[in-house]
């Protein structure tokens, strides 16, 4: 019964939607949570998110007390003079933060957007890559 | 002492019916998930006027020469690849939601198009169709005379 209860604690904690610092836009628009492939390599951390519609003028990442947070503001899409007649997405802004572990070198981040895709770049701080170890012959 | 409950039961109305409610959108669900290619992807937005139309997709990231743009009479048909970031040796996926892989939307228009005058502009992760309407299918003005 105990350890029950201590699990679904455990579970609210981790679903809890509010993040260490809880924002809000300032602008009226609808705030969407990019798809993001995330992917290790021997040296970095590899983030790559869909943010269609956002190019580098309007895509914003910041690093603070190691949450990165990638925001992203879109131009709304309007077509004067017509009329929408099919709907199936909606134009907003994406937003979507990550708690780093201390193990990246927040300095040396590198991101680039093409085609709607950002990719950032988290190199891997020096200890925690992994070194060879040359094993002497006594 | 038994009857009262029953009678409550009934009234709520037939369990079955929600059940197989849940059981057609569990086949909608998993009939989708089963096909080698995305049913709605990507999203479209149409826009129209009296003259033409214009048809914006979100296809982030892809190579705008895979992209298959079609047009026959008022069917347009948009197919691509979105290809998968190819791993090399030692590296490891955390976390994978963005979707790969062969898609094709097929959409009627409202009306005939010329298809000679079809243009695409892919930028930004963003594709836009603009269709000009066929000049035989435009409206004509009728005025309407007062003796």
């Amino acid at each position: 019964m105990n350890s029950k209860a201590a699990e679904k604690q455990e579970l609210q904690s981790h679903t809890g939607t509010s993040p260490a610092v809880e924002t809000e836009g300032t602008r009226n628009r609808k705030i969407y949570l990019p798809r993001v492939d995330i992917l290790e390599t021997g040296d970095a951390i590899v983030l790559i998110a869909d943010m269609p519609g956002v190019d580098e003028h309007s895509v914003t990442i910041t690093l603070e007390k190691n949450v990165l947070t990638l925001t992203g503001e879109p131009e709304i899409e309007h077509f004067k003079g017509y009329n929408l007649a099919l709907a199936e997405y909606d134009v907003g802004d994406y937003q979507r933060s990550f708690s780093l572990s201390d193990q990246i070198d927040g300095g040396k981040i590198d991101a680039s957007v093409k085609n709607g895709v950002l990719r950032v770049t988290l190199p891997k701080a020096e200890p925690a890559k992994a070194r060879k170890i040359n094993v002497k012959a006594a | 002492m038994f009857w009262p409950a029953f009678r409550e039961m009934r009234r709520i109305g037939s369990p079955w019916f929600e059940m197989e409610r849940l059981q057609r959108e569990m086949d909608r669900l998993f009939s989708g998930a089963s096909l080698p290619f995305a049913q709605n992807f990507p999203a479209l937005n149409l826009w129209t006027s009296e003259k033409d139309v214009i048809v914006t997709a979100e296809i982030p990231g892809i190579d705008p020469e895979s992209l298959d743009i079609s047009v026959l009479d008022e069917t347009l048909t948009l197919s691509g690849t979105r290809t998968l970031e190819e791993l090399k040796e030692g590296e490891t996926y955390h976390r994978q939601e963005r979707g790969h892989g062969r898609f094709t939307r097929t959409l009627v228009l409202p009306f005939k198009v010329n298809a000679n005058k079809v243009t695409a502009v892919y930028e930004r992760g963003v594709l836009n169709v603009t269709l000009p309407r066929a000049e035989e299918d435009k409206p004509k003005k009728i005025k309407v005379k007062s003796e």
